[in-house]
């Protein structure tokens, strides 16, 4: 009986070990990737532990294309989409939270109309306005369409919602304006909210691929994630050392941010997830 | 002139968002349901009505048959092994210790890294000749596979990664709610002394159904708009075999600039998420769970 629990046990780390495994040897083959020849990504059985490490790799990566315009393109693109956001969000969820107007039914269906459109089904019109307003191909263009954020006006409101009117009425006496109120009674009495939707918006749009991949056509405007994916085709075939250090570049910043911040990473996902 | 500010003030409060809503989101619907009615390639200037031409030439278009059929294959397998896989993994690592808790990380760190990486990861692990998946085949005795490059293997390849991305996420959602289920109703089980089978089928899984249902609406819905990791991995071949809606509608606009065919295949797609979506509000309003 002992034994037989203690075999149990086993089993069972065993089984987490190998669930580790799946989902971190693909990271670490990146990794070993990055650093070999390329004489040594063509054998097979494929080598484990290179002869020697070459960190040249990622600077050939990096010079490999206008990688600095890209990167600069992806913190323009993704720090102006967070601040706009931080100024269209607030308000509206204040209003919907807090007012009855005559409208105030209609705009909020249109709000949750619009959470459930997906980018991929609406590229192409945009596109063809964009383009009618000479857009394209512009920071402008990555950036307008996410100014404000339907998913986040709905969750910010829930949390509005449970502020104590007492509260308000207190502000209100002190001859606050409307616009203080909120932000400086509000804003703070809602901040994990708010810090948990801008990390959740930062992570989607510094990795988004699609939106940037349709709306530009030259490096002048790329990000990061489009720059990247050019490593596939490469002049003189497929060099998967380079390639996988490119995307160390992209990856490695991420998973330590990951790893410090895991819990609130997580609770960012899984909050917005299952509200 | 102060009742005047007050009586508007909601409304320029929620002005910036709703322009930006419809300006960029409910506008262009309309758009692409007004150009899916019309002949355009982009660059003539008057744009010919053709009622429902593109519809039908859609319907007897065996590429876009093909795209169809295949964003549904996709959908069928990687939603449903995610949520089965999910579930049994959620069951099995939902403890609170720190050796948990790095495994719940480790299957959630896909979830936040971009798509783009991910896809040219698992190309260079799918790589007939040297990539790490045919040598473990090889260690344990199995046949080698063509992945990406075989029509016949392609799309079930895209459907390994999108399961191997999304299961974390999926898991982490579903310990969230087994976490919310109140504990006195497993310990009036224990009374009971009913059997952990019986707990599960009677208090686990009614309790978990929202959480399940959302999340498979939730999957259905973002899987019917697979593109990244056709767009870098396949670009929809070999043969089609990985030819996708989205794809789909990305190659007849920008490729070839047929826009009203583009257009109405956006249509499709767009009916089949509002069903799902109408769906999801439906059977929500219903409540599908026991308290």
């Amino acid at each position: 009986m002992k034994t037989s629990r203690f075999a149990l046990k086993g089993l069972n780390v065993l089984g987490l070990l190998i669930v580790i495994a799946i989902f971190a040897t693909p990271f670490v083959w990146m990794a070993v990737t990055s650093v070999k020849s390329l004489s040594e990504t063509i054998t097979f059985p494929p080598v484990w532990i290179p002869e020697t490490i070459r960190f040249e790799n990622f600077a050939l990566a990096w010079d490999s294309g206008p990688f600095l315009r890209y990167f600069v393109n992806s913190l323009i693109v993704t720090l102006s989409i967070l601040v706009l956001q931080l100024f269209t969000i607030v308000p509206a969820a204040y209003a919907f939270a807090r007012y009855r107007f005559f409208a105030d039914r209609v705009l909020f269906a249109l709000t949750m109309i619009t959470l459930m459109i997906p980018t991929q089904l609406i590229f192409l019109p945009v596109y063809l306005q964009f383009s009618s307003w000479g857009l394209l191909d512009t920071h402008l263009a990555l950036i307008l369409p996410f100014a404000a954020n339907a998913f986040a006006i709905f969750m910010l409101r829930q949390t509005f919602k449970q502020v104590p009117e007492e509260l308000l009425e207190a502000a209100r006496l002190d001859q606050a304006s409307e616009w203080k109120i909120m932000y400086m009674v509000m804003v703070p009495m809602a901040k994990p909210t708010i810090i948990t939707l801008l990390l959740f918006s930062f992570i989607t749009h510094w990795n988004d691929y699609f939106w940037p991949l349709v709306m530009t056509t030259t490096d002048a405007s790329r990000t990061l994630p489009v720059g990247i994916s050019a490593l596939t085709n490469v002049e003189g075939g497929v060099a998967w050392h380079i390639m996988m250090a490119g995307n160390m570049i992209l990856v490695v910043p991420i998973l330590i941010i990951f790893f410090i911040a895991q819990r609130h990473i997580i609770r960012a996902f899984v909050y917005t997830g299952v509200k | 002139m102060s009742r005047w500010l007050e009586r508007f003030r909601p409304y320029l409060m929620v002005a910036p968002a709703i322009i930006v809503f419809v300006l960029f989101f409910i506008y262009p619907i309309g758009y692409m349901i007004y150009l899916s009615f019309h002949e355009w390639d982009f660059i003539s200037p008057d744009k010919q009505f053709v009622g429902l031409d593109n519809f039908a030439g859609l319907s007897e278009h065996p590429e876009f048959l093909k795209s169809l059929e295949n964003t549904f294959v996709f959908t069928f397998f990687s939603v449903g092994i995610t949520t089965v896989l999910a579930l049994l993994l959620a069951l099995w690592i939902n403890r609170p210790t720190r050796f948990y808790g790095f495994v719940q990380g480790a299957v959630f760190s896909p979830h936040i890294i971009s798509l783009v990486s991910i896809a040219m990861l698992w190309m260079w692990l799918m790589d007939p000749q040297y990539g790490l998946l045919n040598w473990g085949l090889e260690m344990f005795g199995l046949p080698q596979s063509e992945w990406l490059a075989s029509p016949e293997t392609a799309l079930y390849s895209i459907i390994l990664v999108a399961i191997w991305k999304s299961i974390g996420f999926n898991t982490l959602i579903i310990i969230a709610g087994l976490q919310s289920i109140p504990p006195h109703l497993y310990e009036a089980a224990a009374l009971d002394q009913s059997s952990r089978f019986t707990s599960f089928a009677k208090i686990t899984f009614p309790m978990i159904s929202p959480t399940l249902f959302f999340l498979i609406i939730m999957n259905l819905i973002g899987s019917f708009q697979v593109f990244e990791t056709i767009d870098i991995m396949t670009q929809g071949g070999p043969l089609q075999s990985t030819n996708t809606l989205v794809y789909y509608i990305y190659e007849y606009g920008f490729r070839f600039f047929q826009l009203g065919y583009a257009s109405s295949a956006g249509v499709i797609l767009l009916i089949v998420l509002s069903i799902l979506t109408v769906l999801y509000f439906f059977l929500m309003s219903r409540r599908v769970h026991y308290q």
